[in-house]
């Protein structure tokens, strides 16, 4: 069965493949998108997970949607609760708070070298934001626009001035351990940011690189967090309203089966169903290896490609814990407003580095690092009226659990997270009236995203910028004519952030659409 | 009183070569070495009885033979002889070795992985690929990229003209590998863990990294960017240890007319005016000096030997916050014979070989969680060789001496001191690592020296007894080392220059520092250069 | 566990009693770990075996892959840059395989045993590309060069030993043809191939049955002048005949260190191999850019005048007052049977157009005096060798 022909059709619609969507059909061009699962937004929806109460599934805070973003669409998300602080929680109920670019709680002189680490930090996350939305010059090419962007690159590297370019120079290879135990007395508070720049990662704090994955959290926003009314399915839902606004056709529930090649370029797409739907230029918003290998197939593609496909990286290690709470949970010495806060349990720096350690063999940490919030606080829609809603990411769980992901082995694991948190909030046990545990496996599973990864490929330096995902695809365009990539695992990376699908249809308009 | 053009701080292989290659160019230079002996980690120590200890350092092949050639270092008795291979024990009583001959080292692969033996072809070539662009600015100075001077930015240049040269992809496989870890390069050729352990040593040694650490893959090339007679990779002995190499330097040194003085201990470096005016010594004494180049490590030089009032405060943090880590320990070990290795069968030629006792990735990765909890590792990755197999100097016939180094051990022990059983007890968990493949190791023990890197700072003043004067991490490459704004050998004082380790391109007896920093002094002096260039590479 | 070594020295291939028996001058090398003979009697005498009667090359050492399965022809159409659905079971191919970017990894021939069945042979070993290349099909690589004994039965009489043999069926065979035939209860696989550009066959048999295989044919040949070769012999042969040779003509793109120092299909005049028509195939995408830009290098075929081979030499575009030069010999030899003193080299273009003159720097000693001449050559076309029996079928009794 054959339908009619797209000028483009997005397979996916995760955040990236509606933000790509909507600018390809902003600039006139037909455009449909197919999500496999029944609501759009991929790992950035909101939906129940008990009896009445329902939370953002993956990502639960907002916080990189990248200005250009914003603006070149319009978006105005609808927030429950803007510029949330960051409580890095104590047993002993000496919390340190970390807000904007201040803290407290701790020593004056950890407070005044925050505010200059922060200083500086942002400045280089404004460098790195330019970057970040635009494609990644290709190297090595004659052309002359790849050529001035490079230029452009150095030139802002040196515009920094020479004290702060050696700064910049030193650090963006650097690991975010040394970084802190540099400045900084407070457990809690190198903790916390130790925490921030391995989010997400299959990294601990002494990885070097860890620098980079922190100013990358920071890039477009200065890692001003907000929750969204409605979780982030809600943004979601106003990109799709905004992408169908602009006549982009959606449809979900058609998990896509294969993108069609034929004579070598590709053909349009066919679904699980057996539609077939035609199109000369099909942009994925799956992560690349699964665009590569298994909906295109390795076949298509060059032998030495195909192989760093397989290469590529994608280990992921955060979990996702819904809880379902009969009432407001008390954390020790937290007020009822701080709860409704990003609390964070990464008592210090090699707490966190501890957590990592098992990962890299398989294994969960015994004494996990959380990030939790309680959208409910904020937002009434999530949970019957006096109940709540706690939401953490938790790390390290790997996806490939040496023993393997069972009921048994998620369970033991839930229980060591819950364990964890009510060390600082006790009798958290007795309110739980519901949970979800998801595991890099079911995120996998669930959100089709390999490896169950947050960022599709590991955020590390030899898989950014010119060489993310891989060498011959970091300009959105794969080596086969007529398929991009428009996903977290292309420039620049993961996170609601929006921007790798605007530079990807930035790329494809600038090429032309056949 | 006599005032000297130059005064050298430390008589390492890097202190003797700047101040052979000073004195050659004419100018009276005084060496100044606290220990009564000189070499600093390069030496030949008689510990026990008529064995000569390699008891730092123990194998040559870094050592650029530009600086061997025009320092005439045959002439001061320095001869270079290359040994080759590599055996791995397993824990299920297999091996993997590494041959010499290409095609028995194909088939020891083959016995793994057919895979894996026709990988290391490519492998070979690309990580070669590596060294060459790396090789060429080993005799150079780092280049500023903020400086606008020509010679800086002829140099950055010759850099982004040599990246440029290559093919796109090889571009991008080039900023791949310098940002990887050795684990993940290696992973991209080699699906046999016990290969992957094996070559995987290269990428950890002498640094406080562990294999999954990004940036190792870069510290592997440090180690293969050797070469002995042109065999880029290849290690060789110095015959009668690793002094040799030190004592060859010194003799052209003194044959330039230079001074060398033993057991004078330097306690600062004199400061007048924003000049440096010559050294203090511990025993009281003054030398007065035009110039003083310190061969120390950078924190020694600046926290230890200089006054905070004298540095830029900016510097001086920089300076505190340098990452020296102490991450390798040394067993130096008499043996009244030569052991047997249950695995290998009589006669191996592997016999010759470094011998590794760690044969998986996840035993590796272990051996650094230990570290990083403040304690040696329990499992420990062990690079031991015997150099009197191939050296008959070194030991009475029939003897051997052993050499054994260790990672990974700390600097303290969970932030305090090692005590003396702690020493013990990590000695005898290396001896336990060998004897597990070697029964009768133990009983062929004669005397064994335990260095922890604790050790190795109190002995030869290398901060935190780290082998590289520094961590070999991006954030200290290149323009990044020691400090950004100083990485062309001058210190922040007037008259004050660096010439050790801490420097580009960093450790390993290569001389390189040492020869680059005369190089620079020269040039400030206006003094005709006596240093060599690169032999250079088509 | 008991204590293992690998063979520390050269192996013997299963010919290796017959060979050495047959030996005179105990002059050998290593290919590929195997002991192999640069001459068995006399260089020059064994190179008119190849011409003028039949010459027995050992090729056991080649490096020989089975390929199997259901896409087993997908995958090495993917793999090669020509059409291999073209090349029909009991059909053999000559073929180039390219890295991603276009560059030559190796040539050799690839054997259409049967349907979903395949042996590549080639001089080097690539079962790590050939794995990697296996991502996204369904078929399974198997090295099996110890498992094949082969021998190049080579020259003008070989059809009449072959026939003798008691195979008289075999002179249906077309050039690359490959047929199977019944050799002492085992499996004799013959495919008229070579390395010679001369008739010839080369057979392939299960290694117990080398020996036997060895001696009914050198009965059979022992009235057309069989006789046993080293690879001196061989090496003037493959030059007359035109063909590349690996590290003569081209370096493995995957051993190359330095940058431009290997070659495309396209700079080996091998352009007949390249099928753009194919979707895809590994190195498509650069060389279809090579095509449109224009390629770096050439190889040449060249005439040159006189009689001192040009080992070496470099290769200019005039005979002096040149800047530099235009490229250099990758292989020479003086052609007994042609009796021209020929080459073949790599030069930059847009030099080396069939039909140009270029000259060539010779440097020759005679007894102590060293001398150095400008050799004007003419770039040609064809093989310097290619006699009409060399595709006559059936073969005639010569």
């Amino acid at each position: 069965m054959t339908t009619d022909k797209y000028d483009a059709i997005v397979v996916g619609a995760g955040h990236n493949g509606l933000v790509c969507a909507a600018l390809l059909a902003k600039a006139g061009k037909r455009v449909l998108v197919l999500e496999a699962n029944d609501q759009v937004g991929g790992a950035a929806v909101t939906r129940p997970f008990a009896d009445g109460y329902s939370t953002s599934a993956c990502a639960h805070l907002l916080y990189q949607l990248q200005p250009a973003v914003r603006k070149d669409l319009g978006l105005k998300p609808a927030l429950a609760r803007d510029e949330l602080a960051t409580i890095a929680l104590a047993e002993s109920g000496e919390h340190v708070r970390l807000d904007g670019n201040s803290v407290s709680g701790v020593s004056d002189e950890d407070a005044a070298e925050y505010r200059a680490f922060r200083k500086r930090v942002n400045r280089y996350a404004d460098l790195l934001e330019t970057y970040l939305n635009m494609a990644p010059p290709r190297l090595g090419t004659k052309d002359k626009r790849d050529l001035v962007t490079l230029a452009r690159l150095g030139f802002d590297i040196r515009r920094l001035g020479k004290t702060e370019m050696r700064e910049f120079l030193r650090i963006i290879g650097m690991n975010i351990f040394d970084e802190v135990v540099e400045r900084f007395d407070s457990g809690l508070l190198k903790g916390a940011i130790s925490l921030d720049a391995v989010l997400g990662t299959h990294l601990g704090p002494r990885s070097p690189n860890t620098m980079l994955t922190y100013l990358y959290r920071l890039a477009g926003g200065h890692g001003r967090m907000a929750i969204a009314a409605g979780g982030l399915g809600a943004v979601s839902d106003e990109l799709a309203h905004v992408a169908r606004g602009a006549g982009v056709t959606i449809r979900t529930g058609m998990p896509v089966r294969r993108i069609v090649v034929e004579n070598g370029r590709v053909a349009g797409v066919e679904t699980e169903d057996g539609t077939r739907f035609s199109s000369f230029t099909v942009i994925s918003n799956a992560d690349p290896k699964r665009t590569i290998l298994d909906l295109v197939g390795a076949r298509h593609f060059e032998t030495g490609f195909a192989r760093r496909a397989t290469h590529l990286r994608a280990k992921g290690n955060a979990a996702k814990l819904h809880l379902a709470l009969d009432a407001l949970p008390e954390f020790r010495d937290l007020s009822k407003k701080e709860l409704g806060q990003r609390l964070v349990i990464a008592p210090d720096e090699n707490y966190v580095e501890r957590a990592f350690n098992p990962a890299k063999y398989g294994e969960t940490s015994p004494a996990p690092v959380v990030e939790i919030t309680i959208p409910s606080l904020a937002d009434d829609t999530l949970a019957p009226t006096g109940k709540h809603v706690l939401s953490a990411v938790v790390q390290y769980a790997p996806h490939a659990l040496r023993e393997g992901w069972s009921d048994g082995t998620k369970a033991a694991f839930e229980q060591t997270v819950i364990e964890t948190i009510a060390r600082y909030a006790p009798g958290l046990g007795k309110l739980i009236i519901g949970s979800e545990l998801l595991t890099p496996a079911d995120i996998e599973r669930e959100f089709h995203i390999t490896g169950g990864h947050w960022h599709h490929a590991e955020l590390t330096l030899d898989q950014f910028l010119f060489v993310r995902p891989l060498n011959g695809a970091a300009q959105y365009a794969l080596p086969l004519d007529g398929l991009y990539l428009c996903g977290a695992g292309s420039h620049p990376g993961g996170g609601v952030s929006g921007a790798p699908g605007r530079n990807a249809a930035r790329a494809i308009l600038a090429r032309g659409i056949e | 009183m006599r005032t000297y053009d130059a005064i050298v701080v430390g008589a390492g292989h890097n202190g003797l070569t700047t101040a052979a290659f000073l004195a050659r160019a004419g100018l009276d230079v005084v060496c100044v070495e606290k220990n009564d002996y000189i070499g600093g980690a390069a030496v030949s120590r008689n510990l026990y009885k008529d064995w000569i200890y390699s008891n730092c350092s123990y194998v040559c092949s870094l050592l650029r033979p530009e600086i061997f050639r025009e320092l005439e270092l045959h002439r001061h008795g320095l001869q270079v002889t290359p040994y080759g291979g590599s055996v791995t024990f397993m824990q299920n009583g297999d091996y993997f070795g590494s041959y010499h001959d290409d095609e028995v080292m194909y088939r020891e692969m083959c016995r793994f992985s057919r895979h894996d033996a026709d990988a290391y072809k490519a492998y070979s070539a690309d990580t070669m690929r590596q060294c060459r662009f790396i090789r060429e600015f080993l005799l150079s100075t780092a280049p500023d990229p903020t400086s606008f001077k020509p010679s800086d930015i002829r140099e950055l240049m010759k850099i982004g003209g040599k990246f440029l040269e290559m093919s796109e992809d090889r571009m991008y496989e080039t900023i791949r590998f310098w940002t990887m870890s050795v684990a993940e390069y290696l992973d991209e050729y080699y699906e046999t863990d016990v290969i992957k352990a094996a070559f995987s040593g290269s990428g950890i040694i002498g640094t406080a990294l562990g294999i999954h650490s990004p940036g190792t893959a870069y510290v592997l090339l440090h180690h293969y960017m050797g070469e002995v007679d042109g065999n880029v990779g290849s290690w060789g002995y110095a015959r009668g240890g690793m002094g040799a190499v030190s004592k060859a330097i010194a003799g052209a040194f003194q044959a330039a007319g230079g001074e060398l003085r033993t057991e004078a201990g330097v306690d600062q470096i004199i400061v007048k005016n924003g000049k440096v005016t010559g050294v203090a010594l511990e025993n009281g004494e003054e030398i007065r000096g035009n110039l003083v180049v310190s061969a120390m490590d950078v924190k020694r030089t600046f926290l230890n030997c200089m006054q905070e009032s004298d540095l830029p405060s900016d510097f001086y943090r920089r300076v505190k916050n340098f990452k020296i880590r102490g991450s390798s320990g040394k067993l130096n070990i008499a043996l009244d014979g030569l052991p047997t290795f249950t695995a290998l069968p009589k006669g191996s030629p592997l016999i010759h070989s470094d011998m590794h006792f760690i044969d998986s990735m996840e035993r590796m990765e272990r051996a650094y969680d230990d570290w990083k909890d403040g304690t040696w590792s329990k499992d420990p990755y062990v690079d031991m060789v015997i150099p009197t197999l191939n050296d008959p100097t070194m030991a009475p016939p029939g003897k051997h001496f052993m050499s054994c180094f260790v990672q990974y051990c700390p600097h303290q022990i969970e932030g305090r001191r090692w005590t003396d059983a702690e020493r013990e007890a990590f000695g005898k968990t290396v001896i336990d690592q060998i004897a597990n493949y070697s029964p009768d190791f133990k009983d062929l023990i004669l005397h064994a020296e335990i260095r922890t890197p604790q050790d190795i700072e109190d002995q030869i003043g290398i901060t935190e007894g780290n082998i590289f004067h520094g961590e070999l991490t991006m954030d200290q490459l290149l323009f990044n080392r020691p400090v950004p704004g100083y990485a062309q050998y001058r210190g922040p004082v007037a008259g004050l220059y660096l010439c050790g380790s801490s420097n580009h391109p960093g450790g390993g007896v290569m001389a390189a520092p040492g020869a680059n920093a005369a190089r620079e002094i020269l040039a400030d002096l206006k003094r005709p250069n006596t240093v060599p260039e690169n032999f250079g590479d088509d | 566990m008991n204590p293992t070594q690998v063979a520390q020295g050269r192996l013997h291939t299963p010919f290796h009693s017959r060979i050495a028996a047959l030996d005179t001058l105990n002059n050998w090398h290593t290919w590929k770990g195997y002991t192999t003979p640069d001459a068995l009697y006399c260089a020059d005498l064994e190179y008119f075996a190849i011409r003028n009667a039949t010459a027995v090359f050992d090729l056991t050492p080649m490096t020989k892959y089975r390929i199997t399965g259901p896409d087993a022809e997908a995958y090495v159409n993917r793999l090669v840059t020509r059409d291999m659905t073209k090349i029909r079971p009991g059909r053999v191919a000559y073929a180039v395989w390219c890295d991603d970017a276009g560059q030559v990894l190796d040539d050799g021939t690839i054997f259409h045993l049967r349907p979903g069945e395949y042996r590549l042979c080639s001089q080097e070993r690539h079962f790590a590309w050939l794995t990697a290349a296996t991502i996204g099909f369904d078929v399974t690589v198997k090295h099996e060069t110890a498992d094949v004994a082969a021998l190049a039965v080579q020259g003008p009489t070989s059809f009449s030993v072959l026939k003798a043999m008691g195979y008289p069926e075999l002179g249906e065979l077309k050039p690359f043809g490959l047929a199977h035939v019944d050799f002492q209860g085992a499996e004799l696989m013959v495919s008229r191939t070579g390395y010679t550009g001369d008739l010839g066959y080369e057979l392939w048999i299960e290694p117990g049955k080398a020996e036997a295989l060895w001696d009914a044919l050198f009965e059979a040949g022992r009235l057309y002048g069989i006789r046993a070769i080293g690879t001196e012999a061989l090496e003037h042969a493959r030059i007359e005949a035109g063909f590349l040779a690996a590290y003569h003509e081209f370096l493995p793109a995957d051993e190359t260190i330095r940058t431009g120092r290997s070659r495309s299909p396209l700079e080996l005049g091998l352009e007949w191999t390249v099928d753009f028509k194919k979707p895809v195939f590994n190195g498509r995408r650069a060389l279809a850019e090579e095509a449109k830009r224009g390629s770096t290098w050439r190889l040449v075929k060249l005439d040159i005048e006189g009689n001192k081979p040009a080992h070496n030499s470099y290769i200019f575009a005039k005979p002096k007052n040149n800047r530099e030069a235009i490229g250099f010999i990758t292989s020479a030899a003086w052609s007994p049977v042609c009796k021209q003193n020929i080459a073949l080299g790599t030069v930059r273009t847009p030099h080396g157009k069939p039909g140009d003159t270029v000259w060539v720097e010779i440097y020759y000693q005679r007894e102590m005096h060293w001398s150095r001449k400008m050799a004007r050559a003419t770039v040609v076309d064809k093989p310097f060798w290619f006699p009409e029996r060399r595709g006559a079928t059936p073969p005639g009794p010569y």
